[in-house]
């Protein structure tokens, strides 16, 4: 039975959990490693969690000049490691989902290894643990499937890099790959706020 | 994983890698620590023939009459912190040992029965006439004081194998 780690964005209700829970981790107490987001906060509350994807050719360790990003066998891509990284934010820059922060605190690049501690011993990892609406699902791939709707995705297209995570993701239609045009998200952003600015004021 | 650039062999992503050891690597290792040993060693060998030029000074430690046959005076030579005993064994024979055990430093005593110096932490035991390890752990003799009679007085003079 294959283990996987399911990010369904439209069950998250922002509720903060996850990023307590993270933030509780002996490995790194103090500092939550995952992201909420807010969609689009102007016209929804609609947030998502960002934990690592763990890419299968993971991008953060192939731009680390300083070789301290490390892949384990099962496919984990793990924090870097302290006496190697020199706080170049590579990573963060390269990374397609932005995941990896850099903490100023340490000047070391700080991110999410799927609770290694925990996940590498059988147990779930603490975001997925705590997670109220199963927006973060860790546990087996066919009991998801027998109990929740949608279709898994874990293939990713940003420009001309395709990417594959260990993570999946929940889409409402089959997709073989989810597209991500970031020109086109740049030309609708740019042309939103020439309407805006065109549009007479009420 | 995707086509990876030659230098990528040296620095690899996967823990696998990162932590693959090559036999010629081992070896070189292997190599220079037993090295290293030897050298080390040689210090020690080095320091074993080295001439030792401890002096010493004489030092009076009691008088003729002033312990019974069989019995003990504990004294402190080379320095304070040498403890050591006397032991006169019979009418006209003396003999002094450091009281520090040559296993692991405990003080030893004299059992007048037995004729030996006992170590009481680890059973050892030691001749008292030579100094000898008679049984028990000691690796080595106890360190015997030469001693000089004079004039009715007993003198320690110099240490032997410490």
């Amino acid at each position: 039975m294959e283990t996987v780690f399911i990010i369904d964005p439209a069950r998250c209700i922002g509720c903060q959990a996850c990023v307590q829970a993270c933030a509780e981790c002996g490995t790194h107490r103090g500092t939550s490693m995952i992201h909420l987001e807010y969609i689009d906060r102007a016209h929804t509350v609609q947030t998502t969690p960002q934990v690592c994807m763990h890419c299968i050719d993971p991008t953060c360790a192939q731009v680390c000049p300083a070789d301290a990003i490390k892949q384990t066998p099962d496919g984990v891509v793990q924090t870097s490691l302290k006496p190697r990284c020199i706080g170049c934010q590579n990573c963060v820059l390269a990374c397609p989902f932005g995941v990896p922060k850099y903490v100023n605190e340490f000047d070391q690049m700080m991110k999410c290894d799927m609770c290694y501690d925990r996940t590498s011993v059988g147990k779930r990892p603490m975001c997925a643990t705590v997670c109220p609406s199963e927006a973060l699902y860790y546990g087996p791939k066919e009991e998801w499937q027998a109990r929740r709707r949608g279709n898994l995705v874990n293939q990713w297209q940003f420009g001309k890099q395709t990417v594959e995570t260990k993570v999946y993701m929940v889409m409402p239609e089959p997709t073989p790959r989810i597209d991500i045009r970031l020109t086109d998200i740049v030309t609708l952003r740019r042309k939103e706020e020439t309407d805006e600015r065109a549009a007479p004021v009420a | 994983m995707s086509e990876q650039p030659r230098w990528r062999k040296d620095f690899p992503i996967t823990w696998g890698a990162d932590n693959y050891t090559t036999r010629r690597e081992f070896t070189k290792f292997l190599i220079m620590i037993s090295g290293a040993t030897f050298v080390g060693n040689g210090y020690f060998v080095l320091q074993k023939f080295q001439q030792r030029n401890e002096t010493f000074t004489a030092q009076e430690v009691a008088a003729l009459d002033e312990i019974p046959v069989g019995g003990v005076k504990l004294f402190r030579y080379p320095t304070e912190n040498d403890p050591a005993l006397l032991i006169r064994l019979k009418e006209d024979e003396f003999v002094a040992y450091k009281q520090r055990c040559t296993h692991l430093s405990c003080p030893v005593h004299f059992a007048a029965a037995r004729g030996r110096l006992e170590c009481p932490c680890h059973n050892g035991a030691f001749d008292a006439a030579t100094g000898a390890v008679l049984e028990g752990p000691p690796p080595r003799p106890l360190p015997k004081i030469t001693l000089r009679i004079a004039d009715g007085k007993i003198y320690a003079e110099g240490v032997q194998g410490s």
